[in-house]
């Protein structure tokens, strides 16, 4: 066998592997829309479930879902952008630093079920919050810090050190170079990586079921500190707990969450190719 | 020469963890004049340059020890304003590196920090640090343009009418025309031999020719050493030293 064809016989290989990836996304999403279409109507939308959710819409789920990744944006980005800036800009390379970046990455690693009961004894019983939007929030925001703070600060650092020390040169302090170019610069990246980190929020059921998630509420939460429905958890609940479910309600509700999710991943890439045409390094 | 200069490098030493960058340098730079540190890659010579606006201070873990004077002042001296200090004595960099802003921005930026508002006054900041840095004919009709749009010769003059918009005494530049063509090299270099009527320059050269084209006053450095420093071009001509003559003349380096 020649040189040639072993080339060849590489392009093959790695062609179908790289198939093999996006065949089951495909194969899901595909699933999904043939046989959850069917139950998406302006009436799913926008109506709240009855008959013991086996008719109806998925109203409330939709909105908590977008409650709760509201809530988690304002909790997570102000703290995770602020550490990633402190981590990339100011933090000297000390065993507390490299401390606190150990714990960033194992808290990526941590299983959302943790997550869950961490917040449940912090925000619903200790803090007293009770299940509510705002302990639900906050549990979601604890998850997604470690995905904001690690694509943030490496948006930070993918910046040239060379802008910082034009803007020094120029009699501006750390702050002002930080202010005026580094964080437009990095923009995108932080941009694409709060996106992700919240769309991983949204679609999340184990860290909500003991600090938000109602299993059937007739009617939409009035204040931060009600329970609320959110798609996650109520596709959890019409799968496993409601004997003799209409499979098209289960992928119809599958395929809102798909398509939340899926658009939020879409947004977060046009977005980014947006600054990218911009950038000018 | 001058015999006040205007800046006086003291046995100054650093290092960089642990590992000396400079070792014992002494020398007196001349006032409105062009001075030259030249020597080979890892000489010390930019780091000594960066050393004259501190702007080594972001950098951890390092040690200096000795003295810099600016107009018999030391800028180490506790106390001292590092930001002032960084406006009186202005750095220019290897790569052009102009702001993510129009070409008027980048040259109003520095006054700006500073906190001037007033029109008037910025417009003919904007005028002069142009001219002087003989960029003005050319960008005269785009100052709203991003300045990402010039060409690098432009981009590099740019950020020198950047540094002079804030009026510095000193002018430090690192490798300037490094990234530039033979052209834009020369429009740089004559607008150095303008500037030198008003500011004291310093310059790393990118070659030793550039070194003997501006230089008034040369300093050779080599693993930060100083080995040899003088007026004019001699040094380049009839250097006293063994590793000067050495390295000028392409022996090693």
């Amino acid at each position: 066998m020649n040189r040639y064809m072993v080339q060849r016989l590489g392009y093959v290989l790695l062609g179908l592997i790289t198939l093999s990836v996006v065949f089951p996304i495909l194969l899901v999403v595909g699933t999904v829309v043939a046989q959850g279409a069917a139950a998406i109507s302006w009436e799913f939308l926008t109506t709240m479930p009855h008959g013991g959710m086996k008719a109806g819409g998925i109203l409330p789920a939709i909105v908590g879902t977008l409650l709760l990744t509201l809530g988690t944006a304002f909790a997570a980005i102000p703290v995770g952008v602020g550490g990633a800036i402190y981590l990339a800009e100011y933090a000297r390379d000390t065993w507390l630093t490299r401390l606190i970046r150990l714990a960033i990455i194992n808290l990526a690693g941590i299983p959302s079920v943790v997550y869950g009961l961490f917040g449940l004894g912090l925000f619903v019983l200790f803090l007293q919050f009770g299940t509510s939007i705002l302990a639900g929030s906050l549990t979601l925001a604890i998850m997604t810090l470690p995905v904001i703070i690690s694509a943030a600060e490496e948006a930070l650092r993918s910046v040239p050190t060379e802008f910082r020390t034009v803007i020094i040169s120029l009699g501006g302090t750390r702050w002002q170079s930080i202010r005026h170019v580094v964080l437009p610069q990095a923009l995108p990246g932080i941009i694409t990586g709060v996106i992700l980190g919240l769309l991983r929020a949204a679609g999340e059921t184990a860290p909500i079921l003991f600090t938000v998630a109602a299993f059937y509420l007739p009617s939409l939460p009035q204040s931060p500190f009600d329970q609320t429905m959110a798609l996650p958890y109520h596709l959890y609940v019409i799968s496993t707990q409601v004997p003799g479910m209409p499979p098209h309600i289960q992928n119809g509700t599958a395929l809102v969450l798909l398509a939340l999710v899926l658009s939020m991943s879409v947004l977060a890439t046009i977005i980014r190719s947006y600054f990218r045409r911009r950038r000018q390094w | 020469m001058s015999p006040e200069p205007k800046i006086r490098i003291e046995s100054v030493s650093y290092a960089y963890d642990g590992k000396s960058a400079l070792g014992n340098v002494t020398l007196d730079v001349p006032t409105n004049a062009i001075t030259v540190f030249f020597g080979p890659a890892g000489s010390g010579k930019t780091t000594l340059l960066r050393l004259i606006n501190r702007l080594n201070d972001l950098v951890e873990g390092t040690r200096m020890s000795g003295r810099i004077l600016l107009d018999g002042q030391d800028i180490y001296a506790p106390g001292t304003d590092v930001t002032g200090l960084r406006r009186r004595v202005g750095m220019v960099f290897a790569l052009p590196l102009p702001l993510p802003a129009s070409i008027r921005e980048n040259v109003l930026y520095g006054p700006r920090l500073a906190g001037l508002q007033e029109r008037t006054r910025l417009e003919e900041i904007l005028t002069r640090s142009l001219v002087q840095a003989a960029l003005w004919d050319e960008v005269k009709d785009r100052l709203d343009e991003p300045a990402s749009a010039l060409s690098g010769g432009q981009q590099q003059r740019l950020c020198i009418a950047r540094s002079l918009a804030l009026e510095p005494e000193v002018l430090l530049l690192d490798e300037p025309t490094s990234g530039l063509d033979p052209i834009s090299t020369g429009k740089v270099e004559e607008s150095l031999f303008e500037l030198k009527r008003n500011y004291t320059i310093i310059i790393v050269p990118h070659s030793i020719q550039q070194a003997a084209r501006v230089a008034d006053y040369a300093a050779f450095l080599l693993m930060g050493e100083l080995i040899e420093d003088r007026a004019g071009t001699q040094i380049f001509t009839a250097p006293r030293e063994r590793r000067t003559e050495d390295y000028v003349t392409g022996r090693f380096g």
